[in-house]
């Protein structure tokens, strides 16, 4: 059973730096544990002592938030996709797209003055 | 009524208008299944944001925290600091605003007008950063009064007041409330009024995914949950990514003539989400969201030209690499 799960860049470091690893289990309890050993030390970052979500992390499961859904309880099914992300202060949104658009736009029109190497044309 | 003594007085009373083409189709004889939009854009300075600033205002003016003549400091991304920036105009207080240094240029430029000064946090620390940074200022400036959307109780008091009751007075069928989670004042106010009034309210936030930038925290112990969060408030919680959101964005001008901000757009995919869980299950639905700015803010980003597959192009591999 393969479930899909997106790692934030601040814990790649477990992963040898993959931003998406695969893993296994009914709930998130389940795929937290199988995770753990194969990338040591992952589910202590998301998980406290006393055996909850880490208070500063969110995990979605197919864009929904497990506390929601039974935190890690929450079922999972083979082709789930799961999200690990941390918590930031919102409300800047608009901007946080916006300038994804902008240097997306600014590197396609660099792209489109230089297209080819000179020696091509 | 639609005669006011002064523009504060005009805040709020926002029209809630129906989408019959964007609501889902059900079969005949089952329940309806309704979206509706709280057009929040219809406020003075043009955002959801008017409420939270003047009630926020007018709190610290009560408490005896504010007084003529005195500087507001806010960590603000735009809305809440253009909503401000009014209020303390007309109520004679100098605003200085804390903001990521990569906002846009038309936010930078409606600040200034209205008279706010602006201080520039670094982009890479994002809001969280812009919070910071203003925590620091105010230490160094013991005399400037913050507000502090995030932590205010009047922000959220002020849809528990306002939104709250206009959507139940509106939309005495409402099954449920859909709003985008930033300061979560909305959220928390309008939620806990409907859950006292409305038996069964579903509260949904719709969280936008920034990008990684935006997540580029050096520790998990680094992140930030604003102090008026109140989970047990919500019933549910989707994260949105800008894909999604550009696509509603722009769904919603195209077939229902409403020009929003990418954050309605968020807001609209988890609505239609629950909309057509609600037309699976058979149950009648009537779903309002809130559209919390018109789109004029971020036209400079292009984002609501060209066509759709092209601005799903422009995102791949942009955000979700």
């Amino acid at each position: 059973m393969a479930i899909e799960v997106r790692i934030p860049t601040i814990l790649r470091s477990h992963t040898g730096g993959a931003k998406s690893v695969e893993g296994a289990g009914d709930t998130l309890a389940a795929l937290l544990s199988d995770l753990d050993a194969k990338y040591p030390g992952l589910r202590g970052r998301l998980v406290t002592e006393a055996g909850g979500l880490h208070r500063f992390v969110n995990v979605y499961v197919n864009d929904e938030d497990v506390r929601f859904l039974g935190a890690l309880d929450a079922k999972l099914s083979d082709g789930d996709n799961v999200t690990i992300l941390p918590a930031v202060a919102g409300g800047a949104f608009g901007f946080a797209a916006a300038a994804a658009i902008v240097q997306h736009s600014a590197a396609q029109a660099a792209r489109r003055r230089d297209p080819a190497p000179a020696g091509q044309r | 009524m639609a005669r006011y003594e002064s523009l504060l007085d005009a805040c709020g009373g926002t029209p809630l208008v129906g989408l019959p083409r964007l609501s889902p189709a059900v079969a005949e004889g089952a329940p309806p299944v309704r979206l509706w939009a709280k057009l929040e854009d219809r406020n003075p300075t043009g955002s959801v944001k008017d409420r939270a600033a003047l009630f926020m205002v007018r709190s610290a003016e009560e408490s005896g925290a504010l007084r003529p003549g005195d500087t507001i400091l806010e960590p603000t991304s735009g809305n809440t600091g253009i909503a401000l920036a009014m209020v303390a105009k007309l109520r004679g207080y100098r605003l200085v605003c804390v903001m990521p240094e990569n906002v846009s240029s038309e936010r930078v430029q409606l600040l200034r007008m209205y008279g706010a000064e602006i201080i520039f946090s670094p982009a890479a620390g994002g809001s969280n950063q812009a919070v910071a940074v203003a925590k620091q200022l105010s230490a160094e400036h013991p005399d400037w009064v913050m507000l502090f959307q995030y932590g205010n109780e009047a922000n959220a008091r002020a849809h528990f007041e306002t939104t709250g009751p206009e959507l139940l007075r509106d939309l005495p069928t409402i099954t449920h409330f859909v709003a985008g989670l930033g300061t979560t004042g909305t959220l928390m106010g309008v939620g806990r009024y409907l859950r006292e009034k409305v038996d069964g309210i579903e509260v949904v936030a719709a969280e936008p995914r920034y990008g990684e930038l935006v997540y580029g925290l050096r520790n998990i112990d680094e992140g930030y949950v604003p102090e008026l969060y109140d989970a047990t408030v919500l019933t549910r919680r989707f994260s949105v990514g800008t894909r999604d959101a550009v696509l509603r964005t722009r769904q919603l001008v195209e077939v229902e003539g409403l020009f929003v901000g990418f954050s309605t757009g968020a807001v609209l995919h988890a609505a239609l989400a629950v909309a057509h869980e609600a037309v699976k299950a058979g149950r009648r639905a009537d779903v309002a969201f809130l559209v919390a700015d018109g789109g004029w803010k971020y036209l400079s980003t292009g984002a609501y030209g060209g066509t759709l597959a092209e601005a799903e192009e422009a995102l791949e591999g942009q955000l979700w690499a």
